[in-house]
């Protein structure tokens, strides 16, 4: 046979090459086999659809505007900040929180993968997975920038954090003008997922709540 | 493919949750994610298996998890080829391996740390550090590794030190956790690339102690 070295190397060859059959197949076999529990499926899936997404990062980051003491802590130790606010689990397991301040912008890409915050973010979106993000983010943030619509003052540095290890990086956006004495609650409907990319600003009061 | 020229637009999209892009695309993302509750494989050996695919490049996202999940399934014993080639298995119960579901929601939230005792650090936040010229797995030809090869041969400087994490050029290829101190590096943009786009900027990566050597 042609394939027999293939076959040998990379068993997924025998499964349907239409990826909806071969994920079909892969599903009935491994629940035949008692490996997975179709229920278990569905408690992940429904986590990362109605449980765990952006609103925890833009708690994180909303609480760290309006609590002076609350931002040292994250900045400090992320992951204990942000267990004070019951927020933990897999792919961030070691996040690293980055200040967005006036001249230094930051923004996070993973060129190998998609490692991504999952406990803050969710499930990354299709285009922080797509090669046209993970090849150019890091060679031409300021052009990748422009197609999310931000332009940075010339004399804004970008630093590009290209999550190589099991660091999860949070971007703590700048809180916008305007909104002095804002409740906790109020700030959060500000805070965008890709404004904790880096790829997004935070909403101004005017566009935002 | 950090640096890759030719890539078109980046497509943005809407605020919040992410969407599916397909209906497969979620079924992949839940079968993957449950069958590595099996214990039976590192998320290093994951993206061993993925990029050791003929025709990566080729392949979509979830094309690449599918095909990597079948190949370790095999790999690791627990799915036979014949029942790869039928698409189908002889019943059998709930595996005691297996992710039942009253167990997602603590899996989940713990997640499975990769910090580990381990040697202390020999370089210092602020140090000055050049990586390997090739980016190459040194214990088995071309294995897992995770020095970008934008990032090979460079000089920058430590800006954060992480104690000793899980080495995956070892992990990835089944030869133990072997942590090794990793640390951020900072490289200017005028040090990785031919016409940055601004002097001040820089990319940072994550890297583990032996791509690295004083500069």
């Amino acid at each position: 046979m042609p394939h027999d070295h293939s076959d040998h190397d990379h068993p997924h060859s025998l499964l349907p090459s239409d990826p909806a059959l071969r994920v079909k197949a892969l599903e009935t076999i491994l629940t035949a086999k008692g490996l997975v529990d179709p229920a278990a499926v569905e408690a992940i899936l429904e986590t990362y659809e109605k449980k765990v997404g952006p609103h925890l990062g833009a708690a994180v980051v909303a609480r760290a505007w309006a609590d002076r003491a609350f931002r040292a802590r994250l900045l400090a130790d992320a992951n204990a900040a942000m267990a004070e606010m019951g927020i933990s689990g897999r792919q961030g397991e070691h996040v690293v929180a980055v200040e967005n301040r006036p001249g230094q912008h930051n923004m996070v890409v993973c060129t190998l993968c998609s490692c991504y915050p999952w406990p803050l973010l969710g499930i990354p979106p299709a285009w922080y997975k797509s090669d046209a993000y993970r090849a150019r983010a890091v060679r031409e943030p300021r052009k990748v920038l422009a197609e999310f619509g931000v332009t940075l003052p010339g004399d804004t540095a970008v630093r590009v954090w290209d999550s190589t290890a099991e660091v999860r990086y949070l971007v703590l956006p700048e809180r916008p003008a305007g909104t002095e004495g804002w409740s906790e609650e109020q700030l959060r409907a500000l805070v965008s997922r890709d404004s904790m990319i880096g790829t997004g600003l935070a909403r101004t009061p005017e566009a935002g709540a | 493919m950090g640096g890759r020229a030719g890539d078109g637009l980046v497509k943005p999209t809407p605020d919040g949750f992410a969407p599916y892009d397909a209906p497969w695309h979620r079924a992949a993302l839940g079968l993957t994610l449950a069958a590595g509750g099996l214990g039976a494989w590192s998320i290093d050996e994951s993206r061993a298996a993925r990029e050791r695919l003929p025709g990566y490049a080729d392949l979509s996202y979830y094309e690449k998890w599918l095909a990597a999940l079948a190949d370790l399934l095999v790999a690791k014993g627990l799915v036979g080829t014949e029942e790869l080639a039928a698409g189908s298995a002889a019943p059998a119960p709930l595996s005691p391996r297996a992710l039942a579901a009253d167990r997602v929601a603590g899996v989940l939230s713990r997640g499975t740390p990769y910090a580990r005792p381990g040697p202390a650090p020999a370089f210092a936040v602020g140090a000055r550090v050049r990586t390997r010229a090739i980016p190459g797995n040194a214990f088995v030809a071309g294995g897992h590794t995770r020095l970008p090869l934008y990032a090979a041969g460079k000089t920058g400087r430590v800006v954060l030190s992480h104690g000793a994490h899980v080495f995956p050029d070892r992990n990835g290829e089944g030869l133990g956790e072997a942590p090794e101190p990793l640390y951020t590096v900072a490289f200017r943009a005028a040090d990785l690339w031919d016409a940055p786009e601004h002097p001040g900027d820089e990319v940072t990566a994550d890297l583990w102690q032996s791509y690295l050597e004083p500069a």
